[in-house]
């Protein structure tokens, strides 16, 4: 259970659908230390989860990543361009149409329309909401408009997904059935995704590898690999070894919130 | 309670039970529908209603309430029948008055257009640099804070009493509620939606374009509604206190009421009031034509 066991250091020689955090740490300007010493990789096919408490700097470790919010120490090594971010709200752009906040991500990368329209196509059928290309975002549901959401990323396809609680929002029931998805689409597309969430059976279900994460500032404090092969049908979530795994890592969050 | 208990929990059980399965049948994924405005006999009850009320206020204070409340004479109030006769029938009342109307639209509309252009452009540069707020900013409060009227006759000696005068007058009455609700707007989109454009390295114009200006228009249009009432009102009040230059609807108000001709002064003020209604109706069409499709319900939604 050391945290760097199940890095692939032949995955680095691929380069672009990897992501590795070495030794980071981040200090808000106004000295709120979020992250501390975090080190791990994620390479192609490997679905990696972060749980833990509330406010332990999760997040954080996504925006890094991304670029968005630099961090203080150590390395943080991903191609930026072959990132995609799903966030926790489903940032739609209400005046446009599922079709045209679709399009939104390869029209800043002015690609041409015609492309765009097709990539668009794409990635709606790949999310399931084709016959809502005309839609608007106040028409659709929460769990439609995550798919959505999902399908604007995935227009780039993005090598290296990062997942900041996209179905935190959500109620149980559409939650797991866009967990089914989300697997599916990990299958086919093959990127490599990092996943935050607070929901213990959520991180057991979809990953290849739980972190935990401790309360702020935030150090990863236990390490489980998840054996279930792919594709995982929904009754695994009743198997006992899955009940069996997800205490172990409940009983490690109970640890991190202390 | 004895007897309340097991039924109770038979309750529960078949809550707990059925409830998922029903949640399954409505999926979180169906789509909502779509939300008709309905119009009850009540919409259009309630504003006929308020009109008669209104006209039989009128009424009952020009034969009555004037005289007897009041202790004035009644020609300062005359009937209904006699302002709309003496203003709209009789064409050498009524055609001067169509003149003078055509010219303050002019004047409102050219202020109007003028302010729009101004404003927003003022607002955008506000919203692209917090140096560019703090300079301008505080003058657009003082504009709007000042006591405009005692420059109006100033602003007409300066530039002749004519149009130009005019139009300036309207201008500086209209574009603060563009310019503050333009602003408003800009700065109004998510924190989320602009991390998403900074992730994809998107520019400072394209982001205006894309982002802050789309997601300003609801905004930017209840400002244009706010500022077409007040660019008539300034085309009014403007030459109202000209009292020279060609005669728009307000030096006509002001030469009606010096001759004590009461029934075409409130004649003349119908109409300018009519070209506010109308000025401010249109703007509140375009917009739902622009921004209904997605903000109105949005709002109803959230």
């Amino acid at each position: 259970m050391s945290s760097t066991a199940t890095s692939l250091p032949s995955a680095a020689a691929t380069g672009s659908g990897h992501l590795s955090f070495e030794g980071v740490s981040m200090t808000y300007a106004d000295g709120t230390e979020a992250v501390r010493d975090v080190s791990f990789t994620v390479s192609p096919g490997e679905f990696v989860t972060i749980v833990g408490p509330s406010g332990c700097g999760k997040s954080t470790l996504l925006k890094n990543a991304s670029g968005l919010v630099p961090h203080s120490r150590g390395r943080i090594g991903v191609d930026p361009t072959s990132l995609g971010y799903v966030f926790q709200d489903a940032t739609l752009l209400p005046w446009r149409t599922v079709q045209g906040n679709v399009e939104l991500l390869a029209e800043l990368h002015e690609i041409g329309k015609s492309d765009r329209a097709k990539l668009a196509a794409d990635a709606i059928a790949l999310v399931g909401l084709r016959g809502f290309e005309d839609k608007y975002p106040r028409a659709l549901s929460g769990g439609m408009r995550m798919r959505c959401s999902l399908a604007r990323s995935l227009v780039m396809k993005p090598k290296v997904f990062l997942f900041d609680e996209p179905f935190g929002a959500l109620d149980e029931i559409t939650r797991e059935r866009l967990n089914d998805e989300l697997l599916a689409l990990f299958q086919r597309e093959g990127f490599a995704s990092l996943f935050i969430t607070h929901s213990l059976y959520e991180a057991v279900f979809l990953s290849t590898r739980v972190l935990v994460m401790s309360a702020r500032p935030g150090r990863i404090v236990g390490d489980f690999a998840v054996p279930f092969p792919y594709p995982r049908s929904p009754e695994l979530r009743f198997d006992p070894r899955f009940s069996e795994l997800a205490g172990q890592v409940s009983h490690a969050l109970r640890g991190a919130h202390l | 309670m004895s007897q309340t208990l097991p039924g109770r929990t038979a309750g529960i059980a078949v809550a707990s039970h059925g409830e998922p399965a029903s949640v399954i049948v409505v999926p979180d994924d169906a789509p909502v529908p779509p939300t008709k405005k309905q119009r009850s006999a009540i919409d259009l009850i309630g504003p006929v209603l308020f009109f008669g009320l209104f006209v039989g206020f009128w009424y009952f204070m020009s034969y009555w309430g004037l005289q007897h409340i009041f202790n004035k004479p009644q020609f300062l109030l005359p009937p209904p029948q006699t302002v709309i006769h003496d203003s709209f029938f009789v064409w050498s009342n009524f055609h001067p008055m169509l003149q003078a109307l055509w010219l303050t639209t002019r004047v409102a509309l050219t202020g109007l257009i003028i302010a729009i252009v101004v404003g927003m452009s003022l607002a955008i540069a506000m919203s692209q640099a917090r140096w560019m707020e703090r300079s301008i900013w505080p003058y657009m409060v003082a504009l709007q804070a000042i006591p405009i009227l005692a420059f109006v006759p100033l602003i007409g000696t300066i530039l002749d009493f004519n149009f130009r005068a005019r139009v300036v007058v309207c201008v500086i009455i209209a574009i603060f509620p563009i310019t503050a609700n333009t602003l408003f707007g800009l700065l109004s989109a998510e924190r989320g939606q602009h991390d998403l454009f900074t992730l994809h390295g998107a520019g400072r114009w394209t982001r205006l374009r894309k982002l802050q200006l789309p997601a300003a228009m609801p905004a930017i249009f209840a400002g244009f509604r706010i500022s077409a009432g007040l660019a008539v009102i300034g085309a009014v009040v403007g030459d109202f206190f000209f009292r020279q230059g060609d005669p728009g609807i307000g030096i006509l108000i002001d030469v009606y009421r010096a001759r004590l001709n009461n029934p075409l002064m409130y004649g003349a003020v119908i109409l300018a009031a009519l070209l506010g209604i109308v000025v401010f109706g249109v703007f509140g069409w375009l917009s739902s034509r622009v921004v209904g499709h997605w903000y109105e319900n949005t709002r109803k939604s959230a």
